[in-house]
């Protein structure tokens, strides 16, 4: 087993059941073990009647994994996967509200914007509102950016997540409503692999 | 897994629909599911089902108990010796919040539990109306599953999955919160179908041929073998296998305090109880070990002690069917997921007929020391007060390790498990985990409707005794055939224990007064007897056996006595202390 490394960012993948009471069921095991989530998101995944949660954390791998086994055990929910950053496409979305005037008046401000990507949602006689998406770094370095010119309001989403290395939930899914899963359906997977397993 | 003795129930044939109301149709379910017994306490939110169940009562056994928290300890009991899936009511608010140390206990313990609770009307969810408390809330980190029913046409499905949950893979408590709009709600009952399958919950991992290969490997290399065995042998039913595998093997085996009894206490491989106050070999050689085999236990803190320094030399296999505890405390060399009772069978087939007659030898050897320094004067002092030792022993001798033990939590609980003879599974209820004072009357009562034809005994200090004593009603009006044994050492012992060997005899709130407790049992009308003088110990605890019905005896103990051997808190438990 991999020797204890330093804390970094999982990206754990949930499966669930759209049931009442879940994201409670699986909010209080991090808080139990007074572990922060960074970010937590809920949506539709790519089967209809499947739930995805994404959860980023900041953790050592090997309690990583063991929250991972202890959400699986969860009735409703249906597998569970973790990531590190690299492992994963991810996004996170940014709005940024600025002052009109302030933008109107100092060209800099808008070749900034656009530097960064940014583009504008909202424009208002008083307010403009922009947006953008990428990493955490690129979405904080424009907050950097525009403090300077007033930045009256900042919201950032959740992350999202793609594994790079799944085919999606749709054939697991059909394994599960099986009576009798076959050998595709492993508890914990990723501690499938017996190189992670033995240390014989 | 199923767990012993109970059968997923046939499905009901089809019928055609008929109008009924919501606590009809949970009745119905009940009946199909084999429940015989019920532990509850009628309220306000619940009395649709209560006013249902007037019409059922030759159907349903209802026990009236004094509290809830008695109810669901009584239906954790009844689990424990029964196999099958105890059955508590309560209402709304306070009945239900009087629940929680009890799913507490059963999820820590494993125990198969369904709770039903009232729950004020759907329209009235959350505006604080009259006894509505979130009760979803509240029990979700101490409940298996937890689900609120607000439609009576939720009900049968719900029950179904409530049953299937609770019992199969690790069991554990489900509480089921019915709002009283859907108890009184009529809808066309098609007939109850019990559940076998739900796709998001698989109760037991896949058998794989490949680690049960490599654990046999590792086992017939193995100089110095060591087979750890928690309460799993027996929630999978595996007793028969068990024997097998430690027989075929030669491997002496030690018992978690949950898992005394799968295998009779005198078996000549049994060597004895793990853990802080378990005995000086299991512990001692846990540390010296070359394979350690360990089946439906989870490594508890009061198992191993301190971690970093638990059983390092030693390469492990972990058989439990729970994923989530491979790994979880101790690192293991094979991980074998899967329900005991199929991967020991496996097992066994795969590793060598095998006898280690010097390794044996050595927990002889300890177990010699440990009689020498503990134990030869806990069963029979010289004091003239008794000890709880002996008190145990004598009931070994009268019982001849054929009764149920319930014992409560503290140094009598330790004293209990660590002398109790037991010749059968299913024998030893204990609040394990959680470690609940005030647990064993009420599981007592519960142990009994499970095990109707054995001699239910609960051990109890004079502590706990006074957390549920309430429930001497419950036994009164049902006339529970227990027999209460109330070691009294005028202390909180166990915490006083600490408090001398690691506060400098401070002894901070831990003397502790009692009422006259056979006085107390007699307002109840159940017969006592206390006792003071050692003479009297074989012949009352005689009168207490030949009693037909409920008995109190309260046994004044030595007050100062303490618990050993002991693993300090901390240390590792080569550490253990004798002294």
């Amino acid at each position: 087993m991999s020797t204890q490394e330093e804390k970094q960012e999982f990206n754990i993948t949930v499966y669930t059941e759209n049931q009442i009471g879940l994201l409670n069921r699986i909010a209080i095991i991090f808080t139990r073990r007074k572990i922060n989530i960074d970010s937590l998101n809920t949506s539709p995944s790519e089967v209809s009647s499947v739930h995805r949660f994404n959860i980023v954390i900041t953790e050592y791998e090997d309690v990583v994994r063991k929250l991972c086994r202890q959400i699986e055990k969860q009735v409703e929910v249906l597998k569970v996967y973790y990531h590190t950053n690299e492992d994963v496409i991810w996004q996170e979305l940014a709005l940024y509200k600025l002052s009109t005037d302030v933008i109107a008046e100092k060209i800099s401000v808008e070749r900034l914007l656009r530097e960064n990507g940014a583009r504008a949602v909202a424009i208002r006689k008083d307010y403009t509102v922009f947006e953008t998406t990428g990493h955490r770094e690129e979405t904080d370095n424009l907050i950097n950016i525009l403090q300077p010119y007033g930045l009256i309001e900042f919201v950032r989403s959740a992350r999202v997540a793609i594994i790079k290395d799944s085919e999606g939930f749709n054939s697991k899914l059909r394994e599960f409503e099986r009576l009798e899963p076959g050998e595709d359906v492993i508890e914990n997977e990723f501690l499938n692999d017996a190189d992670k397993v033995f240390t014989m | 897994m199923e767990v012993a003795q109970q059968e997923t129930p046939a499905p009901a044939a089809e019928k055609q629909a008929v109008e009924v109301t919501g606590s009809v149709a949970l009745l119905e379910a009940l009946i199909t599911e084999g429940v015989e017994t019920i532990f509850g306490y009628p309220g306000g939110a619940i009395m649709p089902i209560y006013d249902a169940l007037y019409d059922y009562s030759d159907k349903l056994e209802h026990i009236l108990v004094r509290h809830e928290q008695g109810g669901i300890h009584a239906a954790q009991g009844f689990a424990r010796t029964s196999g099958k899936v105890g059955v508590v009511f309560a209402t709304s608010g306070p009945g239900a919040t009087n629940l929680v140390t009890g799913l507490a206990d059963a999820q820590i313990d494993s125990t198969p539990v369904v709770c039903i609770t009232g729950q004020v009307f759907a329209h009235l969810l959350g505006t604080d109306a009259f006894q509505e408390t979130d009760v979803i809330n509240i029990t979700t980190p101490i409940t298996k599953w937890n689900y609120q029913v607000t439609d009576a046409n939720e009900l049968p499905e719900v029950i179904a999955k409530a049953f299937y949950i609770a019992r199969s893979g690790r069991p554990g408590p489900v509480l089921i919160d019915i709002t009283k709009n859907a108890q009184i709600q009529k809808f066309q009952f098609k007939g109850y179908t019990p559940c076998n399958h739900i796709r998001s919950y698989r109760p037991k991992p896949i058998v794989r041929p490949q680690y049960i290969q490599q654990a046999a490997e590792l086992i017939n290399q193995a100089k110095k073998p060591f087979i750890l065995f928690g309460q799993g042998v027996i929630l999978g039913a595996a007793e028969q296998e068990f024997k097998a595998f430690v027989e075929k093997s030669g491997i002496p085996a030690a018992w978690t305090v949950l898992g005394a009894g799968a295998i009779p206490t005198d078996h000549p491989l049994n060597v004895g109880m793990l853990g802080m106050h378990g005995n000086y070999g299991p512990n001692v050689l846990t540390n010296e070990c070359d394979v350690l085999i360990a089946i439906g236990m989870r490594f508890d803190d009061r198992v191993t002690g301190r971690l970093d320094k638990y059983a390092k030399q030693a390469q492990v296999i972990h058989l439990d069917i729970d994923p989530a505890e491979i790994d979880k405390n101790v690192k293991s060399t094979v991980p074998v997921w899967g329900d005991c009772k199929e991967t020991l069978p496996l097992l066994t087939q795969a590793i060598q007929q095998k006898t280690y007659p010097e390794w044996l030898q050595k927990f002889h050897d300890h177990t010699k020391q440990e009689i020498d320094q503990v134990i030869q004067k806990e069963l029979n002092p010289t004091t003239d007060e008794m000890t709880m030792g002996e008190v145990i022993k004598q009931l070994n001798e009268i019982t001849k390790g054929e009764a149920v033990i319930v014992t409560d939590v503290g140094q009598h609980q330790m004293v209990a498990c660590r002398y109790a003879q037991l010749n059968h599974t299913r024998s030893n209820v204990t609040s394990g985990g959680l470690g609940t004072m005030g647990f064993a009357l009420p599981a007592a009562m519960g142990a009994k409707y499970g095990a109707k034809d054995r001699t239910v005994v609960a051990i109890i200090g004079d502590g706990g005794f006074q957390m549920t004593l309430q429930e001497m009603g419950t036994i009164m009006q049902s006339n529970i055939d227990i027999k209460i044994i109330i070691l009294n050492n005028k202390f909180l012992g166990m915490v006083r224990q600490w408090q001398e060997l690691f506060n400098e005899r401070r002894y901070s709130f831990v003397d502790m007064q009692s009422p006259d407790f056979v006085k107390l049992a007699g307002a109840y009308g159940i017969a006592g007897k206390s006792i003071s003088d050692r003479k009297d110990l074989p012949s009352t605890l005689q009168e207490m056996l030949n009693h037909k019905g409920p008995y109190l005896l309260e046994v004044m103990v030595t007050k100062e006595n303490n618990v050993f051997p002991m693993v300090p808190q901390g240390c590792s438990v080569a550490e253990i202390r004798l002294k």
